[in-house]
C-alpha cells in the first residue's frame, strides 16, 4: 500500500526566516549556484524545492510510501519506500503548481507589489485550496516531467482552412488578440506564446474540457438550440462565460489569465468556446469587459463556421486514418516527447478523465521509464538504453538530438536484436518524417 | 464626371476618309473593314481604308454607272463592284493578271441582287431577293463558277464574316432566319429559327427590320441579337436585347436576355465579349457580359447591366490632317451622332465626319464602379487587356486605405487560382499528350493559350505580395493572413506553391520574432519540404535554436539531400551521429574519412577520435581486406596524430588468413 501526502509550505523573503529550510536553500546554492538541489530525501519524506521568482521559494513535502508489515509479535511495523519516488517526476509538479498559479493569478512579485504579503497570501490560499485537490500524486508519472502537448495530427489543407477560420475571426472580432484552436483536446493551433500554451493546455485538457464532458455525456446541456428560430442552427456554446445568452441577466465573467509575464505581461479574459470536438480559445485585452452583445455576436459569427468546420476535421481525419491504415497496425505501447515543440503522444496513457488518469502498463514499467529519463538528462549526447524488466517486458529508451522515446515491448523470449529490430520497426512506422537517429 | 469615370472609349487612331457628299460615295466593308471613299463612280479616284493598313489603296476605274456595292475580296485579290441589280462586275489586284474587268449575271431570273458576300479571296455569294447563288471566281479565266444555289424569298440579309455565317430573313413578316455557313467551297444550311416578335402583328407585313439584328461572335460562340422594342412580358417596358445561340450544329436557341430598362433608338457593339448597347437618347451606353451570373428562369438568363450607363468617353477631332503645325484647337466630336453607323462588332461610323472608329473598353475606370469584388474579379477574368488591372486590384484591397476583409480576399485569391489551375491542367494534359507521343503537328493538339487571365505565383509575388509586405504601416497579424490565404488557395485548387512564397511567410514571420508560429506551420507541412527552405531554416538557428531540428527533419524528408545532413551534423560536431546516419542509409562505404577524422579531430574528445579511426580501419579491412590507409585518402596527419596518442601498438593489424 502506498500513501501519498503532500503539503504545503510557502515562503517569501519576509517569512522564510521561521522554516528552517532556509538552511538548505543556501546549501544548495552553495553547491550549485546555476543549478540548485531541488529535493531533500529523508527516511519519511521527499521535500521539493523550487525558486520560480528570485527569492520566492516553494516547498512540496510528499511522504514517502509506506508498507504495514506485522512483526513477529504481532504489532504493525511502517516501512517506509524510500526510493519510490521519483525527484524529477515531483519537481515537475511543483514547477507545474507554480505555472498555473501564474496564469491565473500573475506573478508573486506583481501580487506583492499590488497588495502587499496579504494579497499575495489571500491568492495563494484562494488559488492552492481549490487546486490541490486536483492534483492526483499518485499517478504523476513521466508525462508530468515532460508537460508536453498532444497535437491533432491534420493534413495540410484542412490545416490551412482552420488558419484561415482564424483569422477570419480575428478580423470580425477586433478585440480577440490571441487564438488557440483545438480539436478532441489536442492542440492544433496556438497564438500564444509556447510557455504559456504549455500551461493553457494542462488547464484545459485537465480542467476545463473534463468538467463539460460528463454533462455532455449525461445529455443534459443538450447543445443544440432549436430555440432560437433564424438562427442558423450550429452546436457552438461557451464553456467560459455565459450559459444562456437568451438571458439578458446572463453574467459574461470569463476567467482571467496572465501570459508574457517575463516581457509584456499581458492579462486577458480566457474565452473557450465549443462547438461538437473542436475547442477555440479567444483571449482578449482584460481591460476590455466583454458584453453580452459581444458574447451574441460571436456566437453568431463563430458558431456556425466552427460547426462545419468542425464537422469537416472529424471526415477529414477518418480519411486519413483509413489511407495511412493506421486502424490496423499493431499497437506499441510507448511515449514520446519533442523538447522543440513539446510535442508529446502516449499510446501508454488512456483519456485522461478529472479524476484520474489512467495508464495501461505496471507502475513498476512506468518508474524504470523515469530512471531511464533521468539518466538522459544527465548527457547531452544521443543514447539508447535497453532495460529487460520482469516477465518478459522489455523497456527501450531513445534520445535523438531534442527528442525522446520510450517502448515497452512485452514479447516471449525475444532477444535484444529482436527487440531492437521492433524499435526499429516502430521508428519506420510511426516517425520516419522527422530525422531520428537509428 | 471625370476621366477616369468613363469605361468606354473609341479608339485615338481613326481610319479618316473623305466624307460622304454628293460626289464622293462612302462605303463600308464588314468582311475586310474597309472605307471605300468612291469619287464620281470612280472616274475620279477610289481610295480604300482599312484599320490595320494605314498605307491606303488609291485607284480609279471606269464611270459605269452609280455603284451600289464595292468590296475586294479577302487579301485584296479581286475587287467586286454591283452597278446594277442584275450584275456584279469584277476585276483582278492580283500582280501581272488582267485588269479587264468582267461581269457575273444572277443566275435566277427575274431576280434582283440585295448584295454580294466574299467568303474567302476567291469565292463570293449572291443574295438576290429569290435565293442565294455561290460562286468561285476563276481570276485567270476572268469567269465565275456557279458552286451552289438556294431558292427561298428573301426579305433581306446579313453577313458575319468571322462566322461564316449569311442570315436571310424569309416569310411576309420576315421573322423567320435562314442561316447559311461557308466553308472551303462548300455552303451548307443550318436549320432556319423564328425570332419572336414582341406582339402579335396587326398587319401581315415585314415586321422584323434588320437594323435590330445583328450577329457577333461571344466567347467562341455565334449569337444572333435581337434588339426587341417591347418586352413580351408585360410587367417590364423597357426594350431589351435577345441573345439565339447558333451552333454549326442543331438548333438554334433562345439563351440569353439583357435587360435595357429604357425605351428609344439603340445600337449595339461586341467588345471583348461584351454586348455594349448604346442608347441615343440619353447618350449613354451599358454593357452585359453573359458570363457573369444572371437570373436563370429554367430556359434564359437574364442580366443587367454590369454598370451604371456612362457616356463614350469625350473625344476630340484634330482639326487638320497631318500638317505639321496645327494652331486650331481640337473640335470636340459629337457622339451618339444620328449619322453614326454601328457595324459588328466593333466599329462606329461617321459617314458626315469621315472617321472610322473602334470601340474599346477601359478597364481601370470599372474597378472603382463594380464594388462587389467578386463579381469585379469575374468580370475582369473575361477580358483581354486584365492582367494589369486585376494586379492593381489586388494590390489596392491590400492597401491601408482600401482594405478589404478577408473573406473578401480569399473569393478573389480563389477566382485567380481556378483560372490559373485551368491553364495549369489544360499544360499538364498538352505535355502528356506531347509524351504520349501524338505529333505535334496534329490539329487535335494545341498548346493551351496562355491568356492574360492566368495570374501566376511569380505575378502575384513580383506584382502584388512582395509589395506589401515591405510596408511599414501594415499589421503584421494581416500580412500573415493575407499570405496563408493566398496559400491555403493555391493548395486547395492542388497548385505546388513555390518556395519563394514560402520565403516571404518565413521572412515576415522572422522580422517580428514569431518563430513559435512559423514552428507550428512547419510542423503542419504548411511550408512545403524544399532545399532552399531547409537552408533558410539553418541560417535561423542562432535566433531560434529548434530551427536546426526542423531543417534536419525537411531534409531527411526530401531523402535528396543526405550529404546535407552530413554536413550539418559534423558542422555541429556530432561526428559520431552522422556516421550512424550515413550507415543506417547504407552509404558508408563511400565516404571520405578525411572529412570524419577531420572533424573528429576538432572535438578534442580523443576517445571520439578513436571511435572513428577504428570505423574506417574496420572498413579497409572490409573493403580492401587491409586496415591502412590508401594515400589517395590523404589521411596521413590523421594516423600520425593517432599514433602518438594511442601508440603504434594500438594500429589495428592486417588480419591473415
Amino acid at each position: 500500500m502506498c500513501f501519498f501526502r503532500a503539503q504545503w509550505i510557502l515562503t517569501t523573503h519576509t517569512t522564510w526566516r521561521t522554516v528552517p529550510n532556509i538552511f538548505f536553500f543556501n546549501l544548495f546554492r552553495t553547491f550549485s549556484p546555476s543549478k540548485p538541489a531541488k529535493s531533500l530525501h529523508t527516511q519519511k519524506n521527499r521535500q521539493f524545492f523550487n525558486e520560480p521568482e528570485e527569492n520566492f521559494w516553494m516547498v512540496m513535502v510528499v511522504r514517502n510510501p509506506i508498507i504495514e508489515k506485522q512483526s513477529k509479535d504481532g504489532k504493525p511495523i511502517v516501512e517506509y519506500q524510500e526510493e519510490e519516488l521519483l525527484d524529477k517526476v515531483y519537481s515537475s509538479v511543483l514547477q507545474q503548481c507554480y505555472s498555473m498559479y501564474k496564469l491565473f493569478n500573475g506573478t508573486f512579485l506583481r501580487a506583492m507589489e499590488d497588495g502587499g504579503v496579504k494579497l499575495l497570501k489571500e491568492r495563494l490560499e484562494k488559488f492552492f485550496h481549490r487546486y490541490l485537490q486536483t492534483l492526483h500524486l499518485q499517478s504523476c508519472d513521466l508525462l508530468d516531467i515532460f508537460g508536453g502537448i498532444s497535437f491533432f495530427p491534420l493534413d495540410k489543407m484542412t490545416y490551412l482552412k482552420i488558419q484561415s477560420f482564424i483569422n477570419r475571426m480575428e478580423e470580425s472580432l477586433s478585440i480577440v488578440k490571441y487564438t488557440a484552436f483545438l480539436y478532441n483536446d489536442q492542440l492544433i493551433w496556438s497564438g500564444l506564446e509556447q510557455d504559456d500554451m504549455r500551461i493553457l493546455y494542462k488547464y484545459l485538457t485537465t480542467s476545463l474540457f473534463p468538467r463539460h464532458i460528463e454533462p455532455e455525456l449525461a445529455g443534459r446541456d443538450s447543445p443544440i438550440r432549436a430555440e432560437m428560430p433564424g438562427n442558423l442552427q450550429h452546436y457552438g456554446r461557451f464553456l467560459t462565460g455565459p450559459l444562456n445568452l437568451n438571458d439578458p441577466e446572463a453574467k459574461c465573467r470569463f476567467p482571467k489569465i496572465f501570459v508574457n509575464t517575463d516581457d509584456t505581461y499581458e492579462a486577458l479574459h480566457l474565452i473557450v468556446y465549443k462547438a461538437m470536438s473542436a475547442a477555440v480559445c479567444f483571449m482578449i485585452d482584460a481591460s476590455v469587459q466583454p458584453t453580452l452583445d459581444f458574447c451574441r455576436r460571436l456566437d453568431s459569427i463563430v458558431g456556425p463556421q466552427l460547426t462545419v468546420l468542425a464537422s469537416d476535421i472529424c471526415e477529414q481525419f477518418n480519411i486519413n486514418k483509413r489511407m495511412s491504415g493506421s486502424e490496423k497496425e499493431p499497437q506499441f505501447k510507448f511515449i514520446y516527447f519533442n523538447h522543440m515543440n513539446l510535442a508529446e503522444k502516449s499510446t501508454i496513457h488512456m483519456r485522461k478523465t478529472p479524476s484520474v488518469s489512467l495508464t495501461s502498463v505496471h507502475p513498476d514499467l512506468m518508474k524504470i521509464l523515469g530512471d531511464i529519463n533521468s539518466d538522459f538528462t544527465r548527457v547531452d549526447e544521443d543514447e539508447e538504453v535497453i532495460v529487460k524488466a520482469m516477465s518478459d517486458y522489455w523497456v527501450v529508451g531513445k534520445k535523438s538530438d531534442q527528442r525522446e522515446l520510450y517502448v515497452i515491448l512485452n514479447q516471449k523470449n525475444a532477444n535484444l536484436i529482436e527487440v531492437n529490430e521492433e524499435v526499429k520497426k516502430l521508428c519506420a512506422t510511426q516517425f520516419n518524417n522527422i530525422f531520428f537517429l537509428d | 464626371m471625370g476621366e477616369e469615370d468613363y469605361y468606354l472609349e473609341l479608339c485615338d487612331r481613326p481610319v479618316h476618309f473623305e466624307k460622304a457628299n454628293p460626289v464622293n460615295c462612302v462605303f463600308f466593308d464588314e468582311a475586310n473593314k474597309q472605307v471605300f471613299a468612291v469619287r464620281s463612280g470612280g472616274a475620279t479616284g477610289v481610295v480604300v481604308k482599312g484599320p490595320d493598313d494605314r498605307n491606303p489603296i488609291s485607284f480609279r476605274m471606269e464611270d459605269k454607272g452609280e455603284v451600289k456595292c464595292i468590296k475586294f475580296s479577302l487579301e485584296n485579290k479581286i475587287l467586286a463592284v454591283q452597278r446594277t441589280s442584275k450584275t456584279v462586275d469584277f476585276s483582278n489586284f492580283i500582280p501581272d493578271s488582267s485588269q479587264l474587268e468582267y461581269t457575273q449575271e444572277c443566275k435566277t431570273k427575274n431576280a434582283n441582287i440585295l448584295g454580294f458576300c466574299w467568303t474567302s479571296s476567291t469565292e463570293i455569294v449572291f443574295i438576290t431577293d429569290q435565293g442565294i447563288e455561290f460562286y468561285q471566281v476563276l481570276p485567270e479565266k476572268r469567269s465565275l463558277k456557279l458552286l451552289k444555289s438556294q431558292n427561298i424569298n428573301v426579305n433581306w440579309y446579313m453577313y458575319c464574316p468571322e462566322g461564316a455565317v449569311i442570315l436571310l430573313s424569309t416569310t411576309v413578316l420576315g421573322n423567320v432566319l435562314q442561316p447559311f455557313y461557308f466553308r472551303a467551297g462548300t455552303m451548307s444550311k443550318l436549320p432556319k429559327f423564328e425570332i419572336e416578335l414582341p406582339a402579335v402583328p396587326k398587319s401581315v407585313k415585314l415586321n422584323l427590320s434588320e437594323r435590330d439584328i445583328a450577329m457577333a461572335t461571344i466567347y467562341g460562340q455565334l449569337y444572333v441579337l435581337f434588339l426587341r422594342h417591347h418586352s413580351r412580358t408585360s410587367n417590364s417596358t423597357g426594350a431589351e436585347v435577345v441573345l439565339y445561340h447558333l451552333p454549326r450544329e442543331g438548333a438554334c436557341k433562345k439563351m440569353h436576355i439583357l435587360k435595357l430598362n429604357r425605351t428609344g433608338k439603340f445600337a449595339l457593339n461586341v467588345v471583348d465579349n461584351l454586348v455594349v448597347v448604346h442608347h441615343q437618347d440619353t447618350e449613354t451606353s451599358v454593357i452585359f457580359d453573359i458570363k457573369l451570373r444572371g437570373e436563370f428562369d429554367g430556359t434564359v438568363t437574364f442580366h443587367h447591366p454590369v454598370l451604371p450607363a456612362r457616356s463614350i468617353q469625350p473625344y476630340q477631332i484634330p482639326m487638320a490632317g497631318p500638317a505639321p503645325v496645327t494652331s486650331q484647337s481640337p473640335v470636340p466630336c459629337k457622339l451618339y451622332s444620328s449619322s453614326w453607323i454601328v457595324f459588328q462588332p466593333d466599329i462606329i461610323i461617321s459617314a458626315s465626319q469621315g472617321y472610322l472608329w473602334n470601340l474599346q473598353v477601359k478597364l481601370q475606370p470599372i474597378v472603382n464602379l463594380l464594388p462587389d469584388k467578386g463579381r469585379l474579379m469575374d468580370f475582369l477574368l473575361q477580358r483581354k487587356e486584365c492582367k494589369m488591372v486585376i494586379l492593381s486590384v489586388c494590390s489596392q484591397m491590400l492597401s491601408e486605405s482600401d482594405r478589404a476583409t478577408l473573406p473578401v480576399i480569399a473569393t478573389v485569391f480563389d477566382k485567380l487560382n481556378h483560372e490559373y489551375k485551368k491553364y495549369l491542367d489544360a499544360e499538364q494534359s498538352y505535355t502528356t499528350a506531347l509524351e504520349a507521343g501524338q505529333s505535334r503537328s496534329s490539329p487535335l493538339l494545341k498548346r493551351p493559350a496562355r491568356t492574360q487571365a492566368v495570374i501566376d505565383q511569380s505575378d502575384m509575388y513580383t506584382h502584388v505580395l512582395s509589395v506589401f509586405t515591405e510596408k511599414k504601416d501594415m499589421s503584421h497579424k494581416f500580412v500573415i493572413a493575407v499570405l496563408m490565404e493566398y496559400i491555403r488557395s493555391l493548395n486547395q485548387f492542388q497548385i505546388t506553391v513555390q518556395h519563394y512564397l514560402h520565403e516571404l511567410v518565413i521572412k515576415t514571420l522572422v522580422q517580428h520574432n514569431l518563430f513559435y508560429m512559423l514552428h507550428q506551420f512547419l510542423q503542419y507541412h504548411v511550408l512545403s519540404d524544399s532545399k532552399p527552405l531547409a537552408c533558410l531554416l539553418l541560417s535561423l538557428e542562432s535566433f531560434y535554436p529548434p530551427a536546426h531540428q526542423l531543417s534536419l527533419d525537411m531534409l531527411k524528408r526530401l531523402s535528396t539531400a543526405n550529404d546535407e545532413i552530413v554536413e550539418v551534423l559534423l558542422s555541429k560536431h556530432q561526428v559520431l551521429a552522422a556516421l550512424r546516419f550515413i550507415r543506417g542509409i547504407g552509404g558508408h562505404d563511400n565516404i571520405s574519412a578525411r572529412k570524419f577524422l577531420d572533424a573528429a579531430k576538432q572535438t578534442e574528445d580523443n576517445m571520439l577520435f578513436y571511435t572513428i579511426f577504428r570505423f574506417f580501419e574496420q572498413r579497409n579491412q572490409r573493403l580492401r581486406g587491409n586496415p591502412n590507409f590508401t594515400p589517395g585518402e590523404h589521411c596521413e596527419e590523421h594516423v600520425a596524430f593517432f599514433k602518438q596518442v594511442f601508440g603504434d601498438q594500438a594500429l589495428m593489424r592486417p588480419t591473415t588468413f
